[in-house]
């Protein structure tokens, strides 16, 4: 019963953001915008690029959650869906890993599925790539949870984008350090494991923690 | 018969001011209670309150089955078509009611099915509620002025749909300020007044 109320909730967020096109599109475009207007920016050069690829990619996807988080819970507060999720038998915490994941189906795996693409544009090294795209894999979802959590706690605030802003960063300093870190070990052919690791026990304790807390953060709002 | 909704002496605050003087009920199947009072006397407070989502302040609101609660707010996605909101409300709430269509038409709003939901009217709006109600049947229904932006006839309608529903075993708690409901069944009466009992 409970799969089927989070499946129905991720169905709907994600027929939602297909109706809402543009807006979904929003993230890749974000994504080749960093990628093509960075070559302009910094010069052309193959080494400058492919040491900084790691980066602009990351950044990008960082970025590109965050455009969402304002409206993760904001509408669903408004026309009173978010209420309805504290009536019945599925816990509140697992409809947010719920809305957390649809989060991340929109935002994160368009970037997922080209960063490829982008980083072959910066002439990052192919063995590099395989890492890039299983940090992103480890990576984007703790963007998604602490992003979620911000989100929660700055919903009873009026335009609360500029302090979810100053939440999310100094938390997901970590996530952009060790994944960067990891690319560019794999680029200079060295070994990842050690950053994918630290990212993979981050990814493990957020989604410990931030379920039953953005759940908490939830409730002080809806009262 | 085994009560489907117990408080005691439950009572809410808002910034350490308790909203309401402490409420003790019980609501068992096939009872109807209708909360009464002025404006601002914490009837929404009160009925959010036994549906879970706010949390007592003092004493303890005990559920014995997963209610329905029907407030203010739409709880309907505008830009989904009302089929697609109800059919969404079906699974959510993992309900085995009337499939889409027929809700629709009970409540009057047959035909409308793919219109998205935010070009209906007000009191289309109420309906395609009460329709959410009858695809995920629970047997206790919380409703907030469900006689809200209705016409005769939608008032009408609420009517027969209590009507049934307590006929089939179900219970209701409902909060009206001008028209109450015409139905057969005795409504017991819950008057709210303000903490200290001064009115």
């Amino acid at each position: 019963m409970i799969v089927r109320s989070m499946s129905a909730l991720i169905a709907r967020d994600l027929r939602l953001a297909v109706r809402h096109g543009g807006e979904s599109l929003m993230p890749l475009i974000f994504l080749f915008s960093v990628i093509i207007l960075i070559p302009l920016g910094v010069g052309p050069g193959p080494n400058l690029l492919a040491a900084i690829a790691p980066g602009m990619i990351w950044v990008a996807a960082l970025l590109a959650s965050l455009l969402a988080l304002e409206n993760l819970f904001r509408p669903d507060l408004e026309d009173g869906t978010l209420e309805q999720w504290w009536i019945g038998f599925c816990p509140a915490g697992a409809l947010v890993v719920a809305r957390l994941f649809s989060h991340w189906l929109i935002t994160a795996v368009p970037v997922i599925v080209f960063a490829p693409l982008a980083a072959q544009m910066l002439y990052l090294p192919a063995e590099a790539l395989g890492v890039l795209v299983l940090s992103l894999l480890l990576g984007t979802p703790i963007l998604s949870l602490v992003g979620g959590l911000a989100a929660a706690l700055t919903l009873g605030t009026n335009r609360g984008s500029i302090l979810l802003s100053i939440l999310v960063f100094p938390l997901v300093v970590p996530v952009l350090i060790f994944a960067t870190g990891a690319v560019s070990a794999a680029a200079d052919d060295l070994s990842a494991r050690a950053h994918l690791g630290m990212l993979g026990a981050l990814l493990i304790l957020a989604i410990t923690l931030v379920p039953l807390a953005t759940s908490a953060a939830l409730r002080l709002n809806i009262e | 018969m085994s009560p489907m909704l117990e408080t005691r002496q439950a009572s809410f605050a808002r910034s350490g001011e308790s909203v309401f003087a402490p409420v003790d009920l019980t609501l068992a199947a096939g009872e109807a209670l209708i909360v009464l009072g002025p404006n601002g006397c914490g009837k929404t407070t009160l009925l959010r309150m036994l549906a879970g989502i706010l949390r007592p302040w003092e004493g303890e609101v005990v559920r014995h089955c997963q209610p329905a609660f029907l407030g203010h707010l739409p709880a309907f996605k505008g830009d989904l078509s009302c089929r697609e909101n109800l059919a969404f409300q079906r699974r959510f709430h993992g309900g085995e009611g009337l499939d889409e269509n027929r809700a629709l038409a009970r409540v009057g709003l047959a035909g409308l099915g793919l219109r998205p939901a935010r070009t209906l009217s007000a009191g289309q709006k109420r309906r395609l509620g009460l329709a959410g109600l009858l695809v995920a049947p629970r047997s206790l229904w919380l409703l907030d002025e469900p006689y809200a932006s209705l016409d005769d006839a939608g008032c009408e309608l609420v009517d027969q749909l209590l009507t049934e529903h307590l006929a089939g075993g179900g219970a209701v708690a409902l909060s009206a300020h001008q028209r109450k409901p015409m139905i057969e069944i005795d409504l017991a009466r819950l008057e709210l007044t303000p903490p200290g009992g001064a009115a």
